[in-house]
């Protein structure tokens, strides 16, 4: 089964002629998916090796029947893509795109929420469902097939905890960056959510860090509504307040966001929290073993 | 990017919100020339990007142009935790009647604009949130819908607002705030205090003002107003070379590629007994031209004894990255102890090709854990 992405994804790829695009494109065509259509303004009738390209994503879903968009363009236009994608009826987006202005975020948070829309990211290197499909930047050699679910703010570090579990002879579902920005489409609630209901998850790992309170408003979710065991790792306990390490939303405001404020709400409601990514593999070996 | 209050001030006025009349100064004789021009009594105040000001004395009622220059004087220079002062404002004084406080801010949790906005103004807001919650009027606005006049009129009423001339200009400033909050991609407005004076005027007395850096390239007469002299001078540096790098307090300097990756070392170098010097992200690949960036502002903080990279090569290979540092290393010469953590794609290939090299300072270690305790070991030497 897995989520977001697998073999029925037919994925239409918003920047595909960049260069970026255009890499990250046909390695996700060569993991197996099924990248159907690029759409570049101006281009279209051009092809990417053999990928065929639209001057808009209207045409991409009607003529190369595309259900997922990726968003490869610059941050000026990356607002622009993600509105065009929903407007066509793409039911699933995932913006790779570092840097969309929070009052961009805000608004689209809105209008994609009010139309049952799925985005993932901005500021996210995507999803990846190892053996089935991969829309992003994720390196899928690292991962292998199994069971359980990661979803991360962050997209090196998941990378880091994937290898471990995968030393450890596990594999995972799907694995999800939801993104470093401080609004987000989706949220780690809308993913615990979506593995809770997925036949091949069978344990999440949850990678969260400074800044916000989605992790204190999953550990709340997870006590009312999850069966699946999920384990939890949070990055930032020596972060200075005011500072933005690195992710837009990676802040700590005042008193608000802490790494230890997020442990504790997690481990309060019966979550364990490994202290390093070894140990966060280590514990969902344990929780299998068990 | 926070701005000074003289900035959100300028910005405030822009848009129609009323501001007293003010000098910008940097020297003691530019303040008593601007007490002069203002004429009458006025107020000096240090302009930092830092809470406390007042209680810190950096702001002081002057009485005549000799005053003013006299406690500019005093203020300029002075270090106010840990900001030193270079620019003070001049402004006219005021005949305060009532203070209160008015913000918007953008809300993460709720993913909306949130208007705040109570009486009981010119003293810490998050104290009136605990000490009195029903005093604090909060309201938050639809992002698609935007605002409408209704969101002031419900504020100030739910406030406790009752004069009507009074209700008449707060409601105007409430209007008038949320088009600066969103004309200029803000992230917090806040007026602390609003004043009304003893005359009946509403008028905005100080400003905090933030705006979105993802926002700032189509804002460019706001991305100009940034202090570059009120920066950490190595975070300065960092930022004209392009390098993501905030400067902390210790001996280890922390190198790593993606931002949760670094964090997670930082805390790793801190678990293991360490003083992590810096957060440097490289991002995702480890192009040489890269590496030696970072290097030169890391090792420009006299305080690390020792440097630990911590790598994780996805589709950038460990032996990319190892080709990479070793290239950046014949650029420079570093004799700090460097550890190098590779693991992920081709790891095996990368840390054989960093053993190879010739550098006695250079030690490989297959894991965080391993690599942190080995830097730390090497600073403490």
């Amino acid at each position: 089964m897995a989520i977001l992405v697998d073999r029925d994804t037919r994925l239409v790829v918003q920047g595909l002629t960049g260069s970026e695009g255009r890499f990250h494109g046909l390695r996700n065509r060569e993991h197996g998916t099924q990248v159907v259509a690029g759409v570049t303004p101006g281009k279209g009738g051009q092809d990417v090796e053999g990928i065929p390209i639209f001057d808009t994503v209207a045409k991409a879903v009607s003529d190369a029947g595309a259900n997922t968009a990726m968003v490869f363009v610059p941050a000026p236009f990356a607002a622009d893509a993600m509105y065009e994608a929903v407007d066509a009826g793409v039911g699933t987006i995932i913006c790779i795109t570092e840097g969309v202005p929070v009052h961009e975020m805000l608004r689209i948070h809105a209008y994609v929420h009010a139309r049952g829309v799925t985005l993932i990211g901005p500021n996210c290197p995507g999803a990846l469902s190892p053996g089935q499909a991969n829309v992003g930047i994720i390196p899928a050699e690292i991962f292998r097939e199994g069971s359980v679910g990661l979803v991360s703010r962050s997209g090196t570090l998941t990378y880091q905890i994937g290898h471990e579990l995968t030393q450890l002879g596990l594999g995972n579902s799907t694995i999800v960056g939801i993104g470093g920005d401080p609004v987000v489409g989706s949220s780690f609630v809308d993913l615990l959510s979506l593995f809770e209901a997925d036949s091949q998850t069978e344990q999440v790992v949850m990678v969260g860090e400074i800044g916000g309170d989605e992790e204190e408003k999953a550990a709340a979710f997870i006590e009312a509504e999850m069966s699946k065991p999920v384990v939890a790792y949070i990055a930032g306990f020596t972060a200075p307040p005011g500072k933005t390490m690195g992710h837009a939303g990676a802040i700590i405001s005042g008193s608000a966001g802490t790494a230890q404020a997020k442990k504790d709400a997690l481990e309060a409601r019966g979550i364990r929290v490994g202290t390093t990514p070894t140990e966060t593999a280590e514990l969902v070996a344990a929780l299998i073993r068990a | 990017m926070d701005l000074h209050e003289f900035q959100g001030k300028e910005l405030f006025r822009r848009f129609g919100i009323p501001v007293s009349e003010g000098r910008l100064a940097t020297s003691a004789g530019e303040a008593r020339a601007a007490a002069e021009e203002l004429g009458g009594q006025v107020v000096v105040k240090a302009q930092v990007l830092v809470g406390g000001r007042g209680k810190a004395g950096g702001i002081k009622l002057a009485d005549t142009p000799a005053d003013a220059s006299e406690r500019a004087g005093e203020i300029l220079g002075m270090d106010i935790r840990g900001h030193t002062v270079r620019k003070v404002w001049v402004e006219r004084a005021s005949d305060i009647a009532r203070e209160y406080y008015l913000s918007i801010a953008f809300d993460r949790s709720a993913k909306q604009p949130l208007f705040m906005f109570t009486t009981q103004g010119g003293i810490d807001i998050e104290e009136v949130a605990t000490s009195s919650p029903d005093a604090l009027a909060r309201l938050h606005v639809d992002p698609l819908e935007g605002y409408h006049p209704w969101h002031a009129r419900r504020l100030v009423y739910q406030a406790g607002v009752e004069d009507p001339a009074e209700q008449k200009q707060i409601v105007a400033i409430i209007g008038k705030l949320y088009e600066a909050f969103v004309g200029c991609e803000a992230m917090l407005c806040e007026i602390n205090p609003l004043v009304v004076t003893t005359d009946g005027e509403v008028r905005a007395l100080d400003s905090k003002f933030t705006v979105d850096d993802n926002a700032l390239f189509r804002h460019p007469e706001i991305a100009e107003m940034r202090d570059v002299d009120a920066a950490e001078p190595l975070e300065a540096l960092a930022r004209e070379k392009d390098v993501t790098y905030v400067k902390l307090d210790g001996d280890v300097g922390v190198l790593g590629n993606g931002a949760g990756l670094t964090m997670a070392t930082v805390d790793v170098v801190t678990f293991v007994g360490g003083r992590p010097a810096d957060f440097c992200d490289l991002g995702g690949g480890g192009d040489a031209q890269g590496v030696v960036d970072a290097l030169e502002v890391i090792t420009k903080d006299h305080q690390v004894r020792a440097i630990f990279f911590n790598i994780f090569g996805g589709i950038t290979r460990c032996d990319e990255v190892a080709r990479g540092i070793l290239q950046a290393l014949e650029q420079m010469t570093i004799e700090l102890p460097i550890v190098v953590r590779l693991d992920g794609t081709n790891a095996e290939e990368g840390r054989r090709l960093l053993r190879d090299a010739d550098g006695s300072n250079l030690h490989t270690e297959a894991t965080m854990l391993d690599g942190a305790r080995r830097a730390v070991e090497l600073a403490a030497v």
